[in-house]
């Protein structure tokens, strides 16, 4: 084998037939996938998300949520991801079709969240998760987002916006101070919110 | 095709004309900026690198360490990422690629300058991204953490500098070619066709939801499999006959490695999503294909071992030896157990776990690495026309880092078989099943530091070898062997 061109050609089609027959091909397959409806005359699935859901899936990337939890639920049989609750029924490659940045992961250091709005559907739960991941789920070593909050005056809040830190906390809330996600944090709150596998899809249907 | 009945290594030295020497010197000297200056720059970010995931897995036992935005582990998990990737491994495989190329075409290069450029603007391009992580500008997509404005940029900087190597191909002044060569060009070939891949489907024009995933498997595989793989693979096809000065074992079977290993690693990319919301036939292609990677892993093991057989005592006295009998063992181990953990019955239990970080670290730090250096211990000399200046300092990196690559290894494996077994038993909770991985996850701390500690000592080393000081003789060519 001494011929440069030889193995150029030899190397360079080797590889682009891997990439025509893994990516491209799919790329094809799937481009006429679109939002459907399981049933006649119900709602199309997977839905665009509000706006304040995509900024927070911004800040999901910017902090680098993905290197601990994935957003993709096994078939049953493979794992126990539908026996953990984690969906109703696996992914399909539909669930995915209007994201921009698939974030589907590659370890689980922590739990799938491909349902987490579904299995967490109250704010202050994820608010109190997000400045303390202890005080929601004891043992766990998920680091604090404190910097997501900021501290207001007492009065100066509306009060369904304050974090009800315990006052034993070591970072509860000085005296006449109260904890209050910023727009980030809250935002980042609609993006896990709206991360949902609810819906029939044609090719998953959820158990009755 | 021909094959080469000559050894693999050019000859022993001592057989070569003085004017031979006085060629190869001169090879040296035309190369010795920009490999010297790769060298550098990637011993520089393989500390930078190694003190990053050791930051990263102390956070995995004490979450409050260091716990400010700019240091949240979801950001120190991607700039380790980028530091050790594109940082250490990219930089000093090029610099090993680059000398290897000149040094077995024996030609000069001659537009050293173009390679220096290109690695200045490679490493600027990482500079920036690293911050762009740092401040929150990081993609969430594997392997392309850093912002895609940085791309272009790595792309340029790239063919700068890996250009010489095909340029020294063509330019070759010898009859016979050797498999380090092939490897090198493959590795040269394939990472621009991956990366333009990767970038224009992930991050300039995203395609199909999930067909992302499928793209970036393919890209994360490619990159280890076929550009550094390549290179590493080439290091110890250059080192081991090279030192031992005798030929490969079964040289005619390396051809048949090389061919499948391309194949096989171009479709091996998708194992890894087995279950995921891809198309099945796609996962079972790659699950075979990630199995018949064996058949190239067998032929670098006979090569490389039957080659180390029988001197076997000179790898634990000469220090390029000792790290490349470790890197051959590394790369047949991963290799057997890439393939093993690919199938479906054993990707369920280990897929999202420790255990393919465990592999992915085997891959990168055992035989990656170890190959790379070994190259290095050999050519820095010869570039520094000196030699080092500590050979204890060489056995303490040793003694530092393949402890620490077992250990961290041995650890997360383990972790990631038990982690795997609570995950899918579905009676821990997450909470619990991170209380229960906490004296895994120490242990892989400690062994992350004497790793740390051994980069430390590689590098403060080539800083002293290459420190200006008044002993060098520019005249001599002994260094030239």
């Amino acid at each position: 084998m001494k011929n440069l061109h030889l193995i150029y050609a030899g190397v360079f089609f080797t590889l682009v037939f891997s990439w025509g027959g893994l990516v491209l091909s799919s790329q094809v397959q799937q481009a006429g996938l679109v939002p459907a409806a399981s049933e006649e005359g119900s709602a199309l699935y997977p839905r665009r998300p509000s706006g304040a859901a995509i900024q927070g899936k911004d800040v999901y990337i910017s902090q680098g949520c993905v290197a601990c939890h994935t957003q993709q639920v096994r078939p049953a049989g493979l794992g126990g991801d539908i026996a953990r609750g984690w969906g109703q029924r696996p992914t399909v490659a539909r669930d995915y079709i209007l994201q921009d940045r698939l974030l589907l992961g590659s370890l689980r250091t922590g739990p799938d969240l491909a349902d987490i709005g579904g299995r967490q559907s109250s704010d202050d739960w994820h608010y109190l998760h997000l400045f303390d991941p202890t005080l929601t789920s004891p043992g766990s070593n998920m680091p604090a987002f404190r910097h997501l909050f900021e501290l207001r005056r007492a009065s100066a809040t509306p009060a369904k916006d304050v974090v009800r830190i315990p006052a034993t906390h070591p970072h509860a809330a000085p005296a006449g101070q109260e904890w209050v996600p910023t727009e980030r944090g809250r935002n980042l709150v609609a993006y896990l919110r709206s991360l949902r596998l609810d819906y029939n899809s044609p090719e998953a249907k959820l158990k009755e | 095709m021909s094959f080469p009945s000559a050894p693999q290594a050019e000859g022993h030295a001592a057989s070569l004309a003085e004017n031979n020497l006085a060629r190869v010197a001169q090879i040296d000297r035309s190369l010795r900026s920009p490999v010297v200056l790769l060298t550098v720059l990637a011993a520089l970010w393989l500390v930078l690198g190694s003190a990053l995931a050791l930051i990263a897995s102390i956070k995995l036992h004490l979450p409050e360490f260091l716990n400010t935005e700019t240091l949240t582990y979801g950001r120190v998990r991607a700039l380790q990422q980028v530091a050790l990737g594109y940082g250490w491994s990219f930089n000093a495989a090029l610099a090993v690629a680059l000398w290897m190329m000149h040094r077995l075409g024996r030609v000069e290069l001659r537009q050293g300058w173009v390679a220096v450029l290109g690695a200045l603007g490679w490493n600027a391009a990482l500079a920036y991204g690293l911050f762009a992580i740092a401040l929150g500008q990081q993609t969430g997509v594997d392997w392309l953490e850093m912002p895609r404005e940085v791309g272009p940029v790595l792309g340029v900087s790239f063919l700068l500098v890996g250009l010489w190597s095909v340029v020294a191909f063509s330019r070759r002044q010898t009859s016979h070619v050797y498999a380090s060569q092939w490897y090198i060009l493959a590795a040269m070939f394939c990472l621009p066709v991956l990366f333009l891949g990767a970038q224009v489907m992930l991050l300039w024009f995203p395609a199909r939801g999930a067909v992302q995933a499928i793209a970036s498997g393919w890209y994360t595989h490619g990159v280890v499999a076929l550009f550094l793989a390549p290179i590493a693979i080439a290091a110890l096809y250059y080192v081991v006959p090279k030192v031992l000065a005798r030929p490969l074992r079964a040289y005619y079977l390396a051809v048949v490695g090389f061919w499948t290993f391309v194949l096989f690693g171009g479709w091996a990319g998708v194992q890894s999503l087995v279950g995921g919301p891809i198309p099945v036939w796609l996962q079972s292609t790659s699950v075979v294909a990630a199995v018949m990677t064996i058949i190239p892993i067998f032929i670098t093991a006979i090569n490389l071992h039957g080659t180390l057989a029988g001197g076997w005592s000179r790898v634990w006295r000469d220090p390029v030896l000792s790290f490349a009998g470790f890197g051959a063992l590394c790369l047949t181990l991963s290799g057997l157990v890439g393939a093993f953990m690919s199938t479906r019955s054993v990707s369920v239990a280990t897929r999202f776990t420790d255990f393919t970080v465990g592999h992915a670290q085997h891959v990168a730090h055992g035989f990656i690495a170890m190959a790379l250096f070994a190259v290095l211990y050999y050519a820095l000399p010869r570039l520094a026309r000196r030699e080092w200046p500590s050979a204890a300092l060489i056995r303490t990196h040793f003694w530092l880092c393949a402890p620490g690559t077992v250990g961290v290894v041995a650890t997360l494996s383990v972790h990631g078989w038990i982690q795997g077994a609570q995950w899918n038993a579905a009676v821990l909770t997450p909470a619990q099943i991170a209380a229960a991985s906490q004296p895994w996850n120490v242990a892989v701390t400690a062994g992350s530091l004497l790793m740390t500690l051994g980069h430390l000592v590689f590098c403060g080393h080539v800083l002293w070898l290459l420190a200006p000081r008044g002993e060098r003789r520019d005249d001599s060519t002994q260094h030239a062997r």
